[in-house]
């Protein structure tokens, strides 16, 4: 029998602004504990929510973003539940009208064995703004739990998709690149140990061809890719046999367990999902017009979309090229400086994608750490590109740079790397390379092309490398064919 | 729509008030009342009105984004109740708020 998994995804992002959603206490991370909670965050009574223009700003953007219908008019509710985390006993979110409706991310799934990488739509259902609940500790107080509040009121944007995805690949595809595009707006600081990027994963399986809807269970709080894939695939394999098996699925909240591997139901006696939402009297509707739209729409950065459709048309670049470039807007911005600071465009991509990507990824370092900067790696583009090193020799004056042996021309001459371009000198150095590799210029003299290869690189070795290969190549073929 | 006393007692548990059998009879009788109410309402034409989300016809005013709230800790602190389960008298420690121990 075939199953097939299918996926939707709901995904808390922390909104970067300096307060809480309701109340001007700060949200900076890490401050001992309840400093950052005010009378607001503690749900004393008589108090009054008052919404932060910033966290409105961010659910705009994140709107245009996505090209989504922005509600001219949304409403904040309330959601009913209880938790020592949650003083109020309801947080406030949206529930029946939204302030970001449908809209649409396009993803790129990566190759997976023997399936070739392909381009693919998942629809966004909805994304609210709400606000995030306390954090309980445990083990501080014997036999109690304590309750830090900085975090309540922090604000949130979730954004749920459709159930559109259908693999875990997908799933993490899509997760990544709603990260990306949160951090490339400028909306989520992305960090996922400190908890400003969350997913809850929902799966459910049915037979291949089958268009109802099996029950779903949901993953709740992964805050790694890692996890994610892992949590999709054991879920999904214990759905499987459950069914195969002659057992039901029943709807849960599971959680995953990254020292086993697997998914557990949490243990919860509370009726499932009766949060008797109703519109919180204490907000008025949210309203947001054209013109606050065009405003924000002003302060956006160029989308990945548009970029990466840009560096087709301008640089010639592939759709692979340009979409790796665009995967962050720290990768864009250095490859773009690149450019701008002299070096051709394709190498640039290449070198970008290429070597200094490989060094980031060896040294786990992000790209702002990088010990090149775009305008030293656009000098030693320059030097490929006028013939004062070769290719080979590049490598080596990058790796200098990488090491902060100095400037490029420095390296170039401390490491005699420059290439011989002067046609006497090249032409010296192969007569002597004819005249030692007498058999050689036979064998090619008798068809063997193989010959010319072996003597170009008698003629390079001659030169310790330095010789301009083209000019090699063409100065022999001119002395064979004389 | 008719609500039974299952109801009743459903909808305190989930607003965590106890109500006593009495209590529940009582109780059933009144929001019975009120929904008797709602039902004459829904029966009038509504068709092409937006639905009130306010009873003010207003917008919501929005907030900058300025830290304007200072650590005031202790003073919240200080009439924090004890929420103990009788292994605790005390209402904070650590910082933190005191309440009876909630496992997963």
């Amino acid at each position: 029998m075939e199953w097939e998994v299918v996926i939707g995804l709901e995904t808390h992002t922390q909104l970067q602004t300096n307060t809480k959603i309701f109340s001007g206490a700060s949200v900076k991370y890490g401050a001992e504990p309840n400093t950052q909670a005010c009378e607001v965050s503690i749900a004393l009574p008589g108090v009054l929510p008052v919404l932060n223009k910033e966290a409105v700003n961010c659910a705009i953007k994140f709107g245009l973003a996505i090209n989504a219908e922005i509600a001219p008019r949304s409403v904040f509710a309330r959601k009913n539940y209880f938790y020592p985390d949650l003083p109020k006993g309801y947080q406030i979110s949206q529930f029946e009208l939204p302030v970001v409706g449908k809209g649409a991310v396009t993803i790129q799934v990566p190759a997976v064995g023997k399936n070739a990488a392909y381009e693919k739509v998942v629809n966004i259902t909805r994304a609210h703004l709400e606000e995030d609940a306390g954090k309980s500790v445990h083990g501080a107080v014997e036999g109690m739990s304590g309750i830090d509040l900085n975090r309540a009121g922090t604000p949130l944007l979730e954004i749920v998709t459709e159930p559109d995805m259908r693999s875990a690949a997908e799933a993490v595809a899509y997760a990544k690149k709603l990260h990306e595009l949160v951090q490339w707006i400028g909306i989520c600081d992305g960090n996922m140990q400190e908890g400003s990027f969350r997913c809850d994963v929902n799966v459910s399986v049915r037979k291949k061809g089958s268009d109802k809807l099996g029950t779903r269970r949901e993953i709740k709080n992964l805050n790694s890719f890692k996890f994610m894939t892992q949590a999709i695939e054991y879920e999904t394999r214990w759905q499987i046999e459950t069914l195969e098996d002659g057992g039901t699925i029943h709807q849960a909240t599971v959680l995953f367990n990254p020292d086993t591997g697997e998914t557990r139901a949490m243990r919860s006696k509370e009726e499932a999902n009766d949060y008797r939402y109703f519109p919180d009297p204490d907000l008025l509707p949210l309203e947001i017009t054209e013109a606050d739209k065009a405003r924000i729409h002003a302060q956006m950065p160029e989308l990945p979309e548009a970029m990466k459709a840009r560096f087709e048309a301008q640089f010639g670049l592939t759709g692979y090229d340009a979409a790796s470039l665009t995967a962050s807007r720290e990768l864009a911005n250095y490859f773009v400086a690149t450019v701008d600071k002299g070096a051709e465009a394709k190498p640039a991509a290449n070198w970008v994608m290429g070597a200094i990507s490989a060094k980031l990824n060896a040294e786990e370092k992000p790209l702002e750490d990088s010990p090149v900067s775009a305008e030293q790696l656009a000098s030693l583009l320059k030097r490929i590109a006028d013939n004062t090193i070769s290719n080979n020799a590049a490598k080596q004056v990058f790796e200098a740079m990488w090491n902060g042996e100095g400037e490029v021309d420095a390296i170039i001459e401390a490491k005699g790397l420059k290439q011989v371009s002067d046609t006497g000198a090249i032409e010296a150095i192969i007569d002597e390379v004819l005249v030692a590799n007498a058999a050689m210029v036979e064998e090619f003299k008798a068809g063997k092309e193989k010959a010319f290869n072996a003597l170009v690189g008698q003629a390079m070795k001659a030169s310790k490398g330095k010789a301009n290969p083209a000019q090699v190549n063409e100065l022999l073929k001119k002395k064979l064919t004389a | 729509m008719a609500l039974s006393i299952e109801d009743i007692k459903k909808i305190a548990h989930l607003a965590r008030i106890e109500v006593s059998e009495n209590e529940a009879t009582t109780t059933l009788a009144k929001l019975t009342g009120i929904l008797g109410l709602i039902e004459q309402m829904q029966a009038v034409d509504t068709t092409g009105i937006v639905p009130m989300s306010h009873s003010q016809d207003l917008a919501q005013r929005l907030r900058e984004d300025v830290v304007t709230k200072t650590n005031q800790r202790e003073e919240f602190q200080k009439i924090a109740p004890v929420l103990g389960n009788g292994s605790s008298e005390k209402a904070v420690d650590h910082g933190l708020y005191l309440v009876p121990k909630v496992i997963e």
